[in-house]
């Protein structure tokens, strides 16, 4: 950044740090930086998901149609995951559960989808309750958000419209609780699947949103400065560590370990990791939020998922002999899962090693899961747990700070100014121990909450019966069809 | 009349059905099943998790013949069905009582 003139280097250097130094203090005084937040607050009607500055170098632009457009794309293949992830969770489970298994998944897209804009999205990137950990009521039932024609732009520096910010964010609302299912497939009861995902889509999701994108505490505006381009904190880390929870609080099947069963559909995993990688492009790939640079975005995550198909066959390869095609699907899915972090903050080759190093993790993960038998039926904390932490983690080491700018990422473009990636990488490291804390806490309590008051799981005759039937009265699959 | 029960490789159902039509024996009954003998399953792997798969897939053949052809039917399955490895699985004859054509009501070996 600053040419030093030759002679006398080692004062220079001293006077350039105390000029930057205070320059820094200057930005970071809260003064300036509640300021900031009122001009924007009255400018977009919203304190946005990384908008604004100390610098205030962000300026109002109008509403692009190009940027929109990107958004609205961008929830519509968002919104594909979910049923997508239900095919790849459903092809694991075996035939009597599939439906249940995928309604578990599926249904959210009714329940979250009308929960989000009534209350999840005011509570997520609201700003009344003036709290870092969570939004405010104002925006109920989108009150108020993008004006009467639904076309005001978010926020200074940004083009896109806020309707379709909050459609785009309402996909993600759906698809992180589904992602939890993976682990309690197969027992849970519905009931209880039910009002676990509404309260925890409110109590944790929300929060989680607010804290990482809706200038809350882990965020650049925050207190942490840590950075997550599309949700590894707020969507993998927060999903798998619940899972992990649930799993333990809610216990193994009764089958387990000892009947387990291979996937009863190995096709439909497939399809539903294909489902998933089209998708993601919405999910990474939108969520640069400006069409002109969104091609980063999309490449990254097309590279990395390809870097982590390829690693985890490469390694069954040569560890078991033959490469397969559930391999190949979760290799892809922990390549995915590595890269939302880090999508619009690394190029080319970061964004392979990310998925070189994801799927090799979640490849470990697994094994390790399997040796000590625990029952995360589908693997969902050691994929997209361990994917997203490894992620997050890999994003402070490996991001270029010309794709960290300063107007959209104070706090963070400053750690890196001083400290570089590493001084980075320890905020994603505080963001990501962080996370785990108020997910795993958040989550315990819901359910102990919850257990108290109804059953948590299905009897052992239901469960043997099959889910389909007792909780939904269908079957997937009738050999008398003819 | 004989019942013969053939449980074989399912690959094999299209050769074993050549076979018996070349015979003159029309009319029989395929199921896909799934058993095991000396093969003993086999280890499939998902995610690096071993699963014995103790039951292969196999096809059950259930043919009824005048008792007069049952060697010859038994000495064509067997050809056809063999590739000399263990799961090429086994042949059972029993004796039948009666049979009787739904359609006409037609009974013994007429209606075969």
């Amino acid at each position: 950044m600053h040419r030093s003139p030759i002679g006398g280097a080692l004062s220079v250097a001293t006077t350039f740090n105390r000029f930057r130094n205070r320059f820094l203090d200057r930005l970071q005084d809260p003064q300036l930086r509640r300021m900031a937040f009122f001009l924007m607050a009255i400018g977009a009607g919203i304190v946005p998901l990384m908008a604004g500055s100390a610098k205030a170098a962000l300026t109002k632009m109008p509403t692009d149609g190009a940027d929109t457009l990107l958004m609205l794309v961008g929830s519509a293949l968002v919104l594909l995951m979910t049923p997508g992830l239900a095919f790849f969770y459903g092809g694991f489970t075996r035939a009597k559960n599939v439906l249940n298994c995928m309604m578990m998944s599926f249904f959210l897209m009714g329940l979250i989808g009308v929960l989000w804009v009534v209350i999840g999205y005011s509570l997520a990137f609201g700003t009344g309750f003036k709290s870092p950990f969570i939004g405010g009521l104002e925006f109920m039932w989108l009150n108020g958000v993008g004006g009467q024609l639904g076309d005001a732009p978010l926020a200074d520096g940004f083009a896109l419209s806020s309707t379709s910010f909050a459609l785009f964010q309402g996909m993600f609302a759906i698809i992180t609780p589904a992602l939890i299912s993976g682990a309690l497939v197969e027992r849970v009861s519905f009931k209880a699947w039910f009002w676990f995902c509404l309260i925890w889509s409110l109590l944790v999701y929300s929060p989680m949103a607010k804290m990482v994108w809706g200038g809350g505490f882990i965020g650049p505006f925050g207190s942490i400065g840590a950075i997550d381009f599309a949700g590894g904190t707020v969507v993998h880390i927060a999903s798998g560590v619940a899972a992990l929870v649930g799993a333990a609080i809610i216990g193994p099947r009764t089958t387990w370990p000892d009947s387990k069963r291979p996937p009863h559909n190995v096709p439909f995993i497939l399809l539903g990791a294909g489902l998933l990688w089209f998708g993601w492009f919405g999910f990474n790939g939108a969520s640069m939020f400006a069409a002109k640079t969104a091609g980063y975005p999309f490449l990254t995550t097309s590279t990395a998922a390809s870097a982590g198909l390829l690693t985890w066959c490469l390694i069954e390869w040569f560890k078991d002999g033959k490469p397969t095609a559930v391999g190949a699907a979760t290799g892809a899915v922990a390549g995915l899962v590595g890269i939302t972090p880090a999508a619009g903050f690394v190029y080319m080759g970061p964004s392979i090693l990310i998925g070189v190093l994801t799927a090799a993790a979640c490849f470990i993960a697994v094994q390790v899961k399997a040796a000590i038998q625990f029952d995360d039926s589908l693997d969902t904390f050691m994929v997209h747990g361990v994917g997203g932490t490894t992620g997050a983690l890999l994003t402070g080491i490996l991001a270029s700070k010309a794709l960290v700018p300063a107007d959209y990422f104070p706090l963070s473009a400053k750690i890196m100014e001083e400290s570089g990636n590493f001084g980075l990488f320890i905020a994603q490291l505080k963001a990501v121990i962080f996370s785990y804390g108020f997910v795993a806490l958040g989550t315990a309590v819901i359910l102990w909450i919850l257990g108290a008051l109804m059953p948590l799981r299905v009897s052992a005759e239901d469960e043997e019966r099959g889910l389909d039937y007792v909780a939904h009265g269908e079957e997937a699959y009738d050999p008398m069809t003819n | 009349m004989k019942m013969i029960t053939a449980m074989v490789r399912p690959s094999k159902v299209d050769a074993i059905k050549t076979a018996l039509v070349a015979l003159d024996i029309i009319g029989m009954t395929v199921t896909d099943s799934r058993g095991f003998g000396r093969q003993k399953g086999q280890v499939e792997r998902y995610r690096g998790t071993e699963f014995t798969v103790e039951f292969l897939p196999k096809a059950r053949i259930e043919v009824v013949v005048p008792s007069a052809k049952v060697e010859a039917a038994v000495a064509a399955i067997t050809e056809a069905a063999r590739t000399g490895e263990i799961g090429d699985g086994k042949i059972f004859v029993s004796p039948v009582e009666s049979v009787i054509r739904i359609r006409t009501g037609e009974t013994g070996e007429v209606s075969l």
